[in-house]
This record gives structure tokens, sequence and C-alpha cells, in this order.
């Protein structure tokens, strides 16, 4: 039994049931990083010692006969965004170069009250800025299925190591499309969840009205049960949504059952043609044939407003970043340049910012000052919000047809390192699809829906706010058709 | 240019030519327990950094959640001011760089306001003057620089700064008013005014300890000029820092000299902050609004918007305590005071004190001439709010009580109350300490009366020869004698009656 190609489930399951132990567990994936990770690049910090302990308390505590929760003692990879007690937090940046978090992110306590065991911290786009893991400060991630194509971003950490089978649960963060993209581009589910269903406390900010953590797994049922480990209600953080936890776990069981009758699926006309690969066109159609197979009814629909979700949403999150990011000073934590006792403090500042911050990162921080300068606010940043309610009203006009929309998750496969990283705006397409849920705050999952021409093409299946238990629900109903999970057809690394 | 502090004359000559215009913001920290959008206690005084989180450190990942007391204590201040109160309104980050921000904004409101459109009246020389409220918001403070080095005690020029963040957060109520006009020569004194009724008022609201030297109350002033009649208004100075309500009225009183100064010149009055000097009661420039930051408001987006539920707004308003203005009338009354001994307690700040002086028993006249008279000279030597001297109105009526009962002289009397602020001790400890006791008994003061005339035979010989006013000379002595214990008015007559 090679523990590392089990399910998170199925994990779980066995830990609790004794037929291996979490420690067992943990060694497995402490041993496949460190066969392949070099070449994946998928962590930025493993933490062994702590990992292997966390594993032993979880064996302990089953030792003394108490119940555990399903995904006790099962691995996880956590993007290093996601702020972590004693553990170092760098956000795929220079500028945090140093800081040890004093504080644990709430989605932390959570992942260790339900004895989760975090293997280490995973690669990004810096500030969670990217599509590919090429803005890290760090060096890029390699996508398993290809270790010349990019695992996609900011995400890309994450979704490589879930991927390369080091770790069968990972924890992504959302903000444009940064979970579901590189979800679909390496072969794996991950869901982007409603904004405010899980909680932000200890999410380092790109974009505050718009940053969402979400889970990803190798199959939906187990993206759907860390989905429960990490949603709720916390009141650390004011934008959180004080109601109960959609049902997901229940939804991704009742849509492996295989039967979608009576869904309405609406198919989103905009999210298609110009700019998608013909290879993902064609899973997608496959895909929308296999709803109907599975009894779904199957409409076009129109969203005429998400043509401007690309420049809305690079109006909005830069303006946000720069004042999220303003933070980073050099005068309480992390990176300090140019402080020779002689230097002013507006210098050591400019210089810090000059050295520990990316061009990309420079890039959005220049963008969302000027965008919110005096005189530029209401054609900018005013103009943008406008866009993003224009958007909310075409997402509920369909809504009043359909139960769930769908599209393809990103416009192309994988695409090989180096291709985008100097062209911004061939970068800034690869989150087309995955915006307009962003905007508007919406639920979305990335599901696998086939292989174009070798790499994995992933379908997303967006819902009404507070209805992600939908899109489980068809995520699941389309990975059962498939009859097992796509990642068992990633060639070996 | 002016050297010198303006003086009331050189206030009054300016206004003879030129329309002051003045506004005032005033910053008030929140009395609440914790601070605004984290659960650090805010206690003044603690060593520095020991109350912070990080959310007040604005540590990466780290969010806001806002104190309820604090918005339901600015919606009070709001209603008390009579203001509208916003059915919706969000908070704003206000985006600049300054190593006491930790997050390098600070979360504040920008165009939607908690409170608009309020006013508050107050009473100068008899007449009333309506100030009028533009707006109360609600925001966070900062923490606390102090640049160590060089001359200026400011960032420039400093060798290093050391940064406190136990205020950074702490909840801040700004309170601005519209521009006044009218108010000519009395501007200054309307300015105090002002300030002095808005501190009863929070303080009558119980949402802040209002203590300006703490800075827990501070103002920045807002001053123009025009030509007299004119009827357009002048280029605006705004003089942040002034903390204290003799320091109100001086920076009005500077400021109105200064720019008359630039005017009979033919100049032009520049936009800017400038700095007030307590030492000298002077301004000087701080930096322009030509090179002013642009703050980059925009709608905080970790924070939900604030949306008041008007029944509670309402329920807010009708148990609001009694405010200054009701309770002055009430206690005029109560006191049985005129207008303008009202008006007089008022602008010192002892009403409160006077009525609290009556309340513990003694005639309410009395408490009213101790607090405006002996007790305010006190406190301006000393440079503090009577409220602040180290006597209590229990305290006062005490050596009132012993006034009246005769066993303090009124000489004696205030001796007692130096005693009282130079050691904390009660009123009857002092007495008895110092033996402050006023001596009337007749055969006492006989043998002292013998004496000084037995030393000064000379006087004494006036006196029998019809000088009756030769008689201080001995009164002197022997008031010197008894230590001032001694009754005048006893001693004389039994200087007179021995000699005649």
């Amino acid at each position: 039994m090679d523990l590392t190609r089990m399910t998170a489930a199925e994990l779980g399951a066995a830990i609790a049931a004794g037929e291996t132990s979490a420690v067992e567990v943990t060694q497995a994936h402490l041993d496949r990083i460190a066969a392949v990770d070099d070449r994946v690049h998928a962590f930025l910090h493993v933490d062994t010692d702590r990992a292997l302990a966390a594993a032993r308390a979880v064996d302990e505590r089953r030792g003394t006969g108490a119940t555990l929760g399903p995904l006790a003692g099962v691995p996880l990879a956590l993007k290093d965004v996601i702020v972590t007690r004693g553990i170092p937090t760098t956000v795929g940046s220079r500028i945090l170069e140093g800081w040890i978090p004093p504080y644990d992110a709430t989605v932390t306590t959570k992942l260790r009250e339900a004895g989760i065991v975090v293997l280490g911290k995973t690669n990004m786009d810096e500030f969670a800025m990217g599509s590919s893991t090429e803005n890290s400060a760090f060096g890029p991630s390699h996508n398993p299925w290809d270790l010349d194509r990019v695992p996609g971003g900011s995400s890309g950490g994450s979704s490589a190591a879930v991927a390369a089978f080091t770790a069968p649960l990972g924890i992504g963060t959302d903000t444009g499309g940064s979970i579901r993209q590189p979800a679909a581009v390496t072969g794996i589910v991950g869901h982007k969840p409603t904004y405010g269903g899980v909680s932000r406390y200890g999410l380092v900010a790109f974009s505050s009205s718009l940053d969402q953590a979400g889970p990803f797994g190798r199959t939906v049922l187990d993206a759907a049960l860390l989905h429960e480990v990490m949603a709720g209600y916390d009141p650390m953080d004011s934008t959180s949504i004080d109601a109960p936890v959609p049902p997901v776990v229940a939804a991704a069981r009742l849509g492996g059952t295989g039967d979608l009758s009576g869904l309405r699926v609406g198919v989103v006309r905009e999210l298609s043609g110009q700019g998608y690969e013909p290879g993902v066109e064609a899973v997608t159609r496959d895909a929308l044939a296999r709803l109907e197979k599975l009894g779904a009814t199957v409409h076009e629909v129109s969203c005429p407003s998400f043509g401007y979700a690309l420049p809305a949403y690079y109006l909005i999150a830069p303006s946000e970043c720069s004042s999220n990011l303003a933070r980073f000073d050099a005068v309480r934590y992390g990176l300090r340049v140019g402080d020779d006792g002689v230097r002013s403090l507006e210098e050591v500042m400019s210089l810090t910012r000059e050295a520990g911050f990316g061009p990309e990162v420079k890039r959005r921080i220049i963008l969302g000052t000027y965008a919110l300068s005096s005189g530029y606010y209401d054609a900018y940043y005013g103009q943008a919000q406008k866009v993003r309610t224009l958007i909310s009203r075409d997402f509920a006009a369909a809504f009043e047809n359909a139960d769930v929309l769908v599209s393809p998750a990103t416009p192309t496969v994988a695409f090989p390192i180096g291709e985008r990283a100097n062209d911004p705006l061939a970068m800034y397409a690869a989150d087309l699809c995955t915006l307009p849920a962003s905007l508007a705050g919406l639920p979305a999952i990335s599901v696998p829906s086939g292989l174009s021409e070798g790499l994995p093409v992933g379908l997303q299946v967006i819902a009404p706010a507070l209805a992600d238990d939908r899109c489980y629900r068809v995520a699941a109903a389309l990975e059962a058709d498939h009859g097992h999970p796509l990642t068992e057809e990633a060639p070996a690394l | 240019m002016t050297t010198l502090e303006s003086t009331v004359d050189r206030v009054v000559e300016v206004a003879g030519r030129y329309d002051p215009v003045i506004g005032l913001e005033t910053h008030v920290e929140l009395g609440t327990v914790s601070k605004m959008f984290c659960g650090c206690p805010t206690t003044f005084g603690a060593e520095p950094n020991t109350q912070t989180c990080p959310v007040c450190l604005g540590l990466p990942g780290s969010l806001p959640v806002p104190n309820e007391v604090a918005i339901e204590s600015t919606i009070r201040i709001g209603l008390a001011l009579h203001c509208d109160i916003a059915s919706w309104c969000r908070f704003a980050r206000k985006n600049y760089f300054y190593p006491d921000m930790p997050k390098n904004f600070q979360i504040s409101q920008y165009d939607e306001p908690l409170c608009t459109n309020g006013y508050l009246d107050v009473t100068v020389e008899g007449r009333t003057v309506r100030v009028e409220i533009e707006r109360v918001h609600l925001e966070e403070d900062t923490g606390k620089s102090l640049h160590v080095g060089g001359a200026t005690g400011r960032i420039h020029g400093a060798d290093h700064s050391l940064v406190d963040y136990n205020r950074a957060g702490i909840p801040l109520v700004e309170i601005v008013t519209k521009p006044v006009a009218g108010t000519g020569a009395l501007a200054p004194v309307v300015g105090r005014a002002y300030v002095t009724e808005l501190r009863e008022l929070l303080r009558s609201l119980g949402v802040s300890d209002v203590r300006m030297e703490q800075g827990s109350l501070r103002c920045d002033v807002n001053v123009s000029l025009s030509p007299a009649g004119s009827g357009v208004w002048g280029t605006r100075s705004e003089t942040k820092n002034v903390n204290s309500l003799r320091s109100v009225e001086r920076a009005i009183r500077f400021e109105m000299g200064r720019q008359a100064d630039v005017l009979d010149r033919g100049g032009r009055v520049v936009q800017e902050t400038r700095h007030f000097h307590e030492d000298n009661g002077r301004t000087t420039p701080g930096r322009s609004k030509e090179e002013a930051t642009d703050y980059r408001y925009f709608p905080e987006p970790d924070l939900v918007p604030v949306a008041p539920d008007p029944a509670w707004v309402d329920r807010l308003r009708t148990t609001l305590p009694e405010l200054p203005a009701e309770r002055r009338a009430r206690l005029a009354g109560e006191l049985g005071a005129t207008d303008f001994e009202m008006e007089s307690m008022a602008n010192a700040g002892v009403v409160e004190l006077v009525a609290a002086t009556a309340a513990a028993g003694v005639p309410a006249a009395e408490a009213r001439n101790w607090w405006l008279g002996y007790l305010t000279q006190k406190a301006n030597a000393a440079e503090i709010e009577p409220a602040d001297l180290a006597i209590s109105p229990e305290q006062v009526a005490r050596v009132i009580a012993l006034v009246e009962d005769g066993t303090l002289s009124v000489g004696l009397a205030r001796q007692a109350v130096d005693g009282v602020l130079e050691t904390g001790a009660d009123v009857d400890t002092v007495v008895a300490e110092r033996g402050l006791r006023r001596v009337s008994d007749v055969d006492a003061l006989a043998a002292a009366v013998d004496e000084a005339i037995a030393a000064q035979p000379d006087v004494a010989e006036k006196i029998r020869g019809g000088k009756v006013a030769a008689a201080g000379a001995l009164v002197g002595a022997v008031m010197k004698a008894t230590r001032g214990q001694a009754d005048a008015k006893t001693v004389r007559e039994l200087i007179l009656r021995k000699l005649s």
C-alpha cells in the first residue's frame, strides 16, 4: 500500500481504524517530498519536526480511545500566505525575510484542531500576484504533468504538491483565480468558497475584498472534507459570514452517485471563443455533454458585463494592494535595507521596498496608487466598483434560470515556464474565466474535465453565494462519471 | 512679523479692520475599555508597547473588528450635538507613511461620517453664539513617536526615534465645526468657550476623561481674516495640537495678529499648518498645503458598513443624560446664580465644582466666590484647570464651613487651602498641624495688644492724641505676633479701647 497514492478520506479512515498511523502517513509524504520536490519545488519550507510531532499527537489521541475527525493525521501543504505561529511565513517575498509570525491564522488553528498535519509552507507568486509562481522570490514551482510547465498560480506550490502526491490536501488562496486556475492546470480539484465563508484572519492580504482561502484535493470529496474544516464564522474577521457552513461533504457524496436530474446548468457564452484553446473548448464541450447524460439540462446564458471583469479587477486589486502592502516598511518586522545610522527613515523605507518587492508587486502598487489618487479615483476605482455591481447583476439574472453556471476554468492548458513571464497582459489573461466570480464574491470550483494533448483541463462550476454545496455536487458527478481522479493518469515523476 | 504674543488690545484693534473666521477640529480619545479594532486595553501611562497585539501592531494577516461601544459613544456625542445620524456609512482608509502608524494607513471616515450637521451653543459676554458642527466621525489613534536628539524634537534631525504603540488603535472621535464668523474681537474667547463647553458635554456623556494634558482631548484651530465687511473669507491657517483651553484662546489671538500684519503689508496669508508653542504663545509654520500628502482615501475593505438601527439610535437619544446647558439652567435656580454668574462659572470650567461644593452643605454664593476667585487664581498660577487642583469640592466646603462658624478668617482659610494644595492632606489636618485657628478670645489677645503698645509707645501716644489711623501699625504688629490668627477687627477695637 503506497500511502501517498491514497485519498485524504481513505487516509483519515485508515488512521481512525488503526490500519496505519498518522506518523507513518506523515513520514511517507516527507519521504516523497525528499524524493521529488527538488524537481517540483512545491515547498518553500518543510516543517519535518513539527509535522511528525503533530502526527504523534494524533496517534496518541487515538491511543486514548478518543474519536478522531475524518482528516485527523492527514498531511497537508499550506500556502505560505497563511500565517503560522513559529514557522516562517514569506508570502513568496524577500520583504518578510526573517519574520517568524507570533500568531496563528484562524485557518491554521482550525487545521490543528482537526488534527491535520501541516507538512510545510508552499511556494506562491509573491503576495499572491501572478498565475504561474514565476513571481515567487524563491524561484518557480513545476507542474508535475510536465516539469517544464507552470503549475498555475498564485497557489501553484500547493497545487503542484497535491498533483505530485507529496500531499493529499493543499490550501490555496484565490483573489482572481489563484485556486481554480492552478487546480485546473494540474488536474486536481480546487474550490474558492463564497467570500466570507472562510476566515481571512491571518491570511496576508493582497486584495481584502477578494481574497479567500480554499481547499485543494485530488478528489471532490477530499476538497469538501477540508472545506468543512476550514470554513465557518470567525468573530476576528468582520467580513466573515455568520451562517452555517454549506453542506459540502453531503453534496460531494450526493454528486458521487452520478445523478444530476433536474439540475439546470447555464453555460456562460462570454467565457469562450477568442483566446480559448481549441483543445480546452473541446474538453469543455465533452464535459457539458456528460452533464446532460447525468440528467442535467444545459443552456447558454449571456453575461455581457463579464468583458469588463479583467480591467475592473486590475483596478480594484492593485488599489487595495497598494494600501495593504504599505505596512512593509522596515520599521517593525521583515527586511531592513540601508539602516546605517546616517540615512533617513524615508531612505531606509524606500531602499527596503526597492530591494524587498519584485517587479510584479511594484507594478501593482504603482497601478493602485495611481488609481486611488486624488482626481483619478472616480474614473478608475469608482468606475471599477460600478462594473463589479454590473457583474453581480449579470450573475443574479443568469441564476434566475440556472442552478449553476459553468465555463472552462482557464482559457489554456498549463503554459511553459518563461513563456509569459515578461508579458504581464498575457499572464493576466490566464484568469479570464475566474475573475467574474471573484468580483461577485461567489463560490466556484475547478474540477478536472479531461486532457488536451496530455495536459489537464478544468471545468469551472459557479454557484450563488452560500450555495457552495452545488459546486461540489456537480463536480463530484463529473468525477464519478470519469471513474477515477485525473491525477492517476499523470506521468510518473 | 509679529514677534510677541498678541494682546487683547491688539485683537480689538485687528477686529476693527478685519473679520475673523475660526474653525475648530477636536480629537477626543474615547474612554472605552478596549481599543477601536482589537481587544487591547487602553490604560494611560503603561510601559511602552505592553498594550499591543497583532491587530494594533498591523502584523501581516491581522484584521480589524470594530468596537461597538465606540460606535455607540460616537452616536451619543452626535445626538448631544443635535446631529443627524447616518443610517449607513463606512470606514475609510487614510493612506500615508509614518512610523507610528503600524499599517501606514489610518482607519478613519471620509465622505460618510457617522454624524453630520449639528450645533453647540456657547455664551460669551451675555451673547449666545451658535457653533455649527460639520461632522463627527470615528477613527483610530496612532502610536506615539519620541524623536531623540536634534534640536526640534521632530523626526528631521533626530538621532533616532522610539515608537510606542500603546496608543495605536485607541478610538478617536473627530468633531469638526463649520466656520464660525461674525464674532469679531470675541473670536478667541468664543473658541475657548466652545472647547470648554464641548469638554463639559463630553464629560457629562461619560465617553472620555477629556484630559487635555494627557492628550485625550486635542484641538486644531483654523483662523482666517478678511477685510471688514468684505464678506469674502480669507485664506486660513491650521494650527495643530493646541492642547489647553488657554492655548486655544492664545493661538487664535496670535494668528489674528500675525495674519493682520501680513495683510497690512499687502502680503498673502499662506494656507498651511502651523505649530503652537506653549512657552511663548506663538505659532510657526509646519508643512504647507502645497506639499500636502494625497491620502488616497477609499472605503476600508476589511470592514462591513455601519448601519445603526434607527430604533437603537432613538433609544440612545432618549437615554442621554442631562446635558451641561440644561444642567446649568437647573443649577442656576438651585444656586441662585444670575446668567452672568453662570456664564462666568461655565467659561471658567467650575460649574460642577461649585455645585458639588454647595451640595456639601455650604452657601452657594460662598462656593462660587471661592471657585471663581482664589481657586481660579491658584489654577491659573499653576497653568492647570480648576478641576485639576489637588483639592476636592468637599474640602473646599469644609474650608467655607470653618469660615462660617468663625474658626477661620478668610486669610487663614486661604492658608488652609494652600496647605491642602501643597501637602494633599485634608483641611482639618492642615488646620491642626499649622495651628490655623482664629484667636478671638479677648483675654488672649489683650496680652498681645499690651505688648504691641509697650513696644511702640510713640504710636500709642499718637492714637491717644486722636490720630486713630495710626492704629494700623499696632494692629499689624498684633497680627504678626499671632501669626495672622487674630481677628483684625477685634484687635483694632481692643487697641482703641485701651488707648481711648
